[in-house]
């Protein structure tokens, strides 16, 4: 299960995860590392087992369609990078 | 003033005999003379501590304070504190100031405890050291040399160099009674969703719970009382009355059934760890404990189920961070694209890309069924096992380490040789049980944990059984050189 250093550019590219150039080989040999060993599952006999979902076989739980949180936007955008009239600021995205 | 228990302070704040302002004066001197060497905390709250205690003093001289007035102690840094930095032991979050309060914080202010500060813990709370922090490793008080296990790292080194009387901490897959058992602590992972994990910075949610790291079973009953119970702020937190532990501490052990599976006693177990189990375990025969043989028949995939698991479920969580609501983001990005990966890029450490990778591999379009379905399904195998092992015990016992504490950098290079220190906490989680570590001795002047699993929610019989250990034992009380 090695992967290849295009693998883990890829993987990283999904992951939204800039990775420096110098780095891929070590990501490579240290995930294909874990790969490897997850790798074990395959020898378990698991016909007939339903995967699990949650621990104690719980329902989700429902609530009352109500407004519970009031709007808290400017405690939150004390810790947002860049913030403008309110708005979170991005690099702009359509032309 | 630094050495008695937790409910020892709690009783003598009630009695007046000593101040809490003084008592948190004496442990932030203890902080600032220690902490150089250990970096045990990310953040002490000086000025706010010594507020909150003259606050307590207050009431503890009115007679109406709380059941904790005036008691000092830490939050893992994974814990959302209002108004307080909470980094999560990441250079990701090392500017987020929480705007609110998690619900265990919430819980242990309403009880009067006084909040020293936040301690340093493994990057996101995945590592087994400590050493992924972004601020870097924290040092074992037993051994300089040493790790004091992960992820509660911080929290267990200020608590065993008694720079406070207790401190929180998650386990997700062993981050509280890992360090526990290399510091020479008593530390709870209690059953899933019986603490709410409102506000407790997310993992691996299906597995991540919160718990305590204190030096007695009596301490971690009470504050588990504090701390445990409903909150519908979590959806999965169980709306299940919380028994009073603190009364079940007495619960008599006689005929108490204990099984001790014969896979924890393999190969890759020190053969002193073993020895110091087998002492403990005749402790609790002579109590009246009933020890017999019992088998995990799939122990061995819990730690690849794990790895499978929980980097999915982090590779989705951490998703949250990209740089435009909060969070470290990075120069002059040329557009959004940039702007995410970079930001993630350079907020997260080596070990947290490399879970967010697998994760993202294990769930990616052709591999989904060969690694998540499957480990759903070698979960639900590990957890029969302990449901079945469950018909004829009722506590499960064996070692929280292989090994006891490990050095400074000694399994950074390969993964899965670190992943592996878990080997007997994982299955724990996998299932949702709850799992506890008492000290049971010490290998080579270290410290070693007996731990002990019980049924879902059978927190109040793993704590008496604790509690009773340690009336027949001083291995708690033993204090590391330098810090008595």
């Amino acid at each position: 299960m090695a992967l290849t250093p295009a693998e883990v550019r890829s993987i990283a590219g999904l992951a939204r995860l800039a990775v420096g150039e110098q780095d891929i080989p070590q990501y490579a040999r240290n995930l294909s590392r874990i790969l490897e060993f997850v790798a074990q599952l395959d020898k378990a006999d698991t016909r007939d087992i339903a995967p699990m979902a949650h621990p104690l076989d719980m329902a989700q739980r429902l609530r009352d369609d109500t407004v519970t949180e009031t709007n808290q936007r400017d405690v939150f955008q004390q810790n947002a990078p860049q913030v403008q009239a309110g708005l979170y600021i991005v690099p702009k995205i359509i032309e | 003033m630094h050495t008695p228990t937790l409910a020892e302070l709690a009783r003598d704040l009630k009695a007046r005999k000593i101040s809490s302002e003084e008592l948190t004066r004496g442990y932030l001197a203890r902080i600032e003379r220690f902490n150089p060497e250990l970096n045990a905390w990310i953040t002490v709250l000086r000025e706010p501590a010594l507020a909150e205690a003259r606050a307590a003093d207050a009431r503890l001289a009115k007679g109406d304070a709380g059941a904790l007035a005036g008691v000092p102690i830490a939050h893992k840094d994974i814990f959302c504190t209002a108004g307080v930095k909470t980094s999560c032991g990441s250079k990701m979050l090392d500017n987020f100031v929480a705007p609110y309060d998690a619900h265990i914080v919430t819980r242990l202010k309403q009880a009067g405890t006084v909040l020293l500060g936040k301690t340093n813990m493994d990057e996101f709370a995945m590592g087994s050291s400590n050493e992924t922090s972004f601020y870097g490793p924290v040092k074992n008080p037993w051994d300089r040399v040493r790790v004091p296990g992960g992820s509660s790292g911080g929290s267990a080194a200020a608590v065993a160099a008694r720079l406070a009387p207790a401190a929180t901490g998650t386990d997700t897959g062993g981050s509280i009674r890992q360090p526990a058992a290399l510091t020479g602590l008593t530390g709870i992972k209690p059953t899933y969703g019986r603490v709410s994990r409102y506000g407790m910075i997310a993992f691996a949610s299906s597995l991540d719970q919160a718990g305590v790291i204190t030096y007695t079973a009596e301490d971690a009953a009470l504050l588990l009382s504090v701390i445990a119970g409903f909150d519908a702020r979590d959806s999965t937190s169980v709306d299940r009355p919380v028994p009073d532990y603190t009364a079940a501490l007495q619960q008599p052990l006689k005929g108490l059934r204990i099984g001790v599976p014969r896979e924890f006693f393999d190969a890759g177990l020190d053969a002193r760890v073993g020895q110091a189990v087998q002492a403990a375990l005749s402790i609790y025969k002579k109590l009246g404990a009933r020890v017999q043989d019992i088998s995990l028949p799939n122990f061995g995939l819990s730690v690849p189920t794990y790895y499978v698991v929980a980097p999915a479920e982090a590779s989705s969580n951490l998703s949250r961070f990209d740089g435009v609501r909060y969070g470290h983001r990075c120069e002059n990005p040329v557009d959004l694209l940039d702007l995410y990966t970079r930001s993630r890029g350079e907020g997260f450490g080596a070990e947290v890309k490399r879970r967010i990778m697998t994760g993202t591999y294990v769930l990616s379009a052709g591999y989904y069924d060969a690694y998540y379905l499957k480990a759903q399904k070698t979960r639900a195998l590990i957890r029969r096992d302990f449901l079945e092992a469950f018909e004829n015990v009722d506590l499960i016992m064996g070692p929280t380490t292989p090994t006891p504490a490990f050095k400074l950098g000694e399994k950074t290079e390969d993964p899965v040789t670190m992943y592996l220190n878990d080997i007997y906490a994982n299955g724990v989680n996998l299932a949702g049980l709850p799992g506890l570590s008492v000290p049971m001795g010490f290998v080579d002047g270290l410290p070693v944990g007996l731990q002990i699993i019980g049924n879902y929610f059978d927190e109040a019989r793993m704590l008496a059984a604790a509690h009773q250990y340690q009336r027949e034992t001083d291995w708690h009380r033993q204090i590391p050189k330098g810090f008595e």
